[in-house]
């Protein structure tokens, strides 16, 4: 594997770690199934991309488009919270509509970026290739957000929010306002999506409205995959592995990117890949099972 | 665990650029973003084209094919392992895994197909003398010579349904174009919706009744569920023509248009004069130069359409019994 297919894989799972972190938020903190996600993430390059041709401050428009993707959060919330709507379905419902809204934003289902100044411009040209520079500086942005978001749910108000996740009748009978815990843990949560969303189309390129096909399902491999390999016991453990997982899916989808070297075909990709993410799930259970009767042998 | 990590680490880095062997062979890798007929056609186009001029596959020519399995995320992972394995050239079919290919790369040569705007896309700055490291071939279809065929089959029609997916970008600028130019060819447009193929049937029943003829735009989702409009056409005695030829052999009544085996011929000869030494950017973007009109006489007949004989003669298909 060539250092720029290496790179460029670590940079995309950087970018999906930052929707690792907010699925890990609504999934795993809320307990609230949020499938907002694949429709938050096309907005957030959505926004950007058209503020971007717009001839917006970059910085200003990927900020816009992380406020979008809290909107969107809110939304979900809101259908939740006062409709009395399920959650899974309210979630839907947001990310069926930000199809449409997607494309009212952009005008057009693409938006090219090629040639247009972006938060990545700076990094090109340099002495330091890009390839090189740029999976550098989304690492030290991803862990800044993951150390944020660390002392954030370490906070009162971040005590709050896993309250509610965990148990919502105790944590009402503490006097936390959970309706506020999950507007405000959704917005973040989208938030963050929508910042991966315009990140992503600044690298590469150009915001298209399909983009949201299967975010969801990474987030979750990523998030799943990183708690497998990464023992969540504390929060800055779980925020860890969540960036972890989703740059291990990535590398794992540029491995399967070589499969004709195994004899398959293109056309087998995503199997590849689902069969490579399912063994390294697989893997630390195994070694853990061969331990275990190893003692079992030595009559530990 | 740690031992693990480590293995996998090894594994991946320990893996050679396969694809680009060792001897001395000429490189050519390409993307696509999807399986789909048309675009498998271009790219065996492609293929033909350049084994035609000598650059066998296997033999002398190494390829690397990857296809993003209709997903933009995986074609830039692929854009990012053909800008690292850096082939001769670079063929990227369709517009998302050009865009990919052009983020990734500004010095191997990126020749693009299927793709309809290319200025638009920002995949050139101009068609004339693009200047970077990207050329290839635009398939805008040629909407007048379609409307006059539609006229030529079906005379008295003036209500024109266009069944299109709002998110393609292809087809948006394919039925902006059609609002454009349907008045002067006496022609009146009614849209039809439809974001995922699941949503086609509603949208061909919605025309049935309002329509005189459906035309169906180059969208991927559209044709995918095409035989959703041919049944409804069928039965509401609307006939059915399509921008892709493909779409004829699948039960559309005709279409006048590329033969995607051809485009990609012609995508293969700049990939030709690429591996022989010119620049990308010195080489105008081509339009398609040969036109087929393709007719199915059998859906002819279901739909209620009556075949002039001079429409017979021109077809490029053997006419169907």
């Amino acid at each position: 594997m060539s250092a720029i297919a290496l790179l460029g894989a670590v940079e995309i799972g950087l970018v999906f770690g930052l929707v690792a972190l907010g699925v890990y938020l609504s999934f795993r903190v809320l307990q609230f199934p949020d499938l907002t996600v694949d429709g938050s993430f096309p907005l957030g390059a959505a926004v950007a991309a058209a503020l971007i041709v717009r001839a917006v401050d970059p910085w200003l428009a990927t900020l816009a488009a992380a406020a979008a993707g809290a909107l969107a959060g809110l939304a979900t919330a809101w259908l939740h919270l006062r409709l009395g709507i399920l959650h899974l379905l309210a979630s839907i419902l947001t990310m069926i509509a930000l199809y449409s809204i997607n494309l009212r934003i952009m005008g057009r289902p693409n938006v090219a970026l090629l040639g247009e100044r972006t938060v990545l411009s700076p990094l090109q040209d340099g002495p330091i290739p890009s390839y090189a520079l740029t999976p550098l500086a989304f690492a030290v942005a991803v862990f800044a957000i993951k150390w944020l978001l660390d002392r954030f749910l370490g906070s009162e108000i971040g005590l709050a929010l896993r309250a509610t996740g965990a148990n919502p009748r105790m944590a009402r009978a503490q006097g936390i306002r959970t309706e506020r815990a999950i507007l405000l843990g959704l917005a973040s949560s989208n938030a963050l999506v929508a910042l991966a969303g315009a990140l992503f189309a600044q690298g590469q390129g150009s915001a298209d409205v399909t983009l949201g096909v299967g975010v969801i399902v990474v987030g979750l491999a990523a998030v799943i995959g990183g708690e497998a390999l990464l023992d969540p016991r504390t929060v800055a453990r779980a925020t860890a592995a969540c960036v972890l997982g989703s740059v291990l899916y990535r590398l794992l989808v540029a491995l399967a990117l070589n499969v004709e070297a195994f004899g398959l075909q293109a056309q087998d990709l995503n199997l590849v890949t689902a069969a490579l993410v399912a063994l390294a799930l697989a893997l630390p259970r195994w070694r853990a099972g061969r331990r275990r009767s190893k003692d079992r042998a030595t009559g530990d | 665990m740690r031992t693990f990590a480590i293995w996998a680490t090894a594994l991946l880095l320990a893996l050679p650029p396969f694809g680009f062997a060792a001897e001395p062979s000429r490189t050519v890798a390409l993307t696509q973003i999807v399986e789909h007929p048309s675009l498998d056609a271009a790219r065996r186009g492609v293929l033909d084209e350049l084994a035609a001029a000598g650059f066998v596959s296997g033999r002398n020519l190494t390829v690397d094919y990857q296809n993003a399995q209709g997903n933009p995320v995986t074609a830039a992972q692929i854009a990012r392992k053909f800008a690292g394995a850096r082939p001769e050239v670079i063929v990227a079919i369709t517009t998302p895994s050009a865009q990919a290919m052009a983020a990734a790369t500004r010095e191997v040569p990126i020749v693009f197909c299927a793709v309809s705007d290319p200025v638009g896309a920002k995949l050139v700055k101009q068609l004339d003398h693009p200047g970077g490291n990207v050329t290839g071939t635009r398939d805008f279809p040629p909407l007048a010579e379609q409307l006059d065929l539609i006229r030529e089959l079906s005379p008295g029609a003036k209500m024109l349904g266009v069944i299109y997916n709002p998110g393609e970008t292809n087809s948006v600028s394919m039925v902006d174009a059609l609002k454009r130019l349907a008045p002067a060819k006496n022609f009146q447009v009614i849209e039809a919706a439809a974001p995922k193929s699941g949503d086609v049937l509603s949208a061909a029943r919605q025309l049935a009744g309002k329509a005189e003829a459906i035309y169906i735009p180059l969208d991927n989702t559209v044709v995918s569920a095409l035989e959703a409009v041919i049944k409804v056409g069928r039965e509401a005695k609307i006939p059915v023509y399509s921008a892709d030829t493909d779409s004829v052999g699948r039960g559309a009544v005709a279409s006048l248009g590329f033969d995607y085996y051809d485009v990609g011929r012609q995508t293969g000869q700049q990939v030709v004069r690429v591996l022989r030494g010119e620049r990308p950017g010195d080489m105008p973007v081509e339009s398609i130069g040969k036109l087929s009109l393709f007719l199915n006489s059998q859906a002819a007949t279901a739909m209620g359409v009556t075949v002039p004989d001079a429409v017979r003669q021109r077809a490029a298909n053997p006419p169907s019994p």
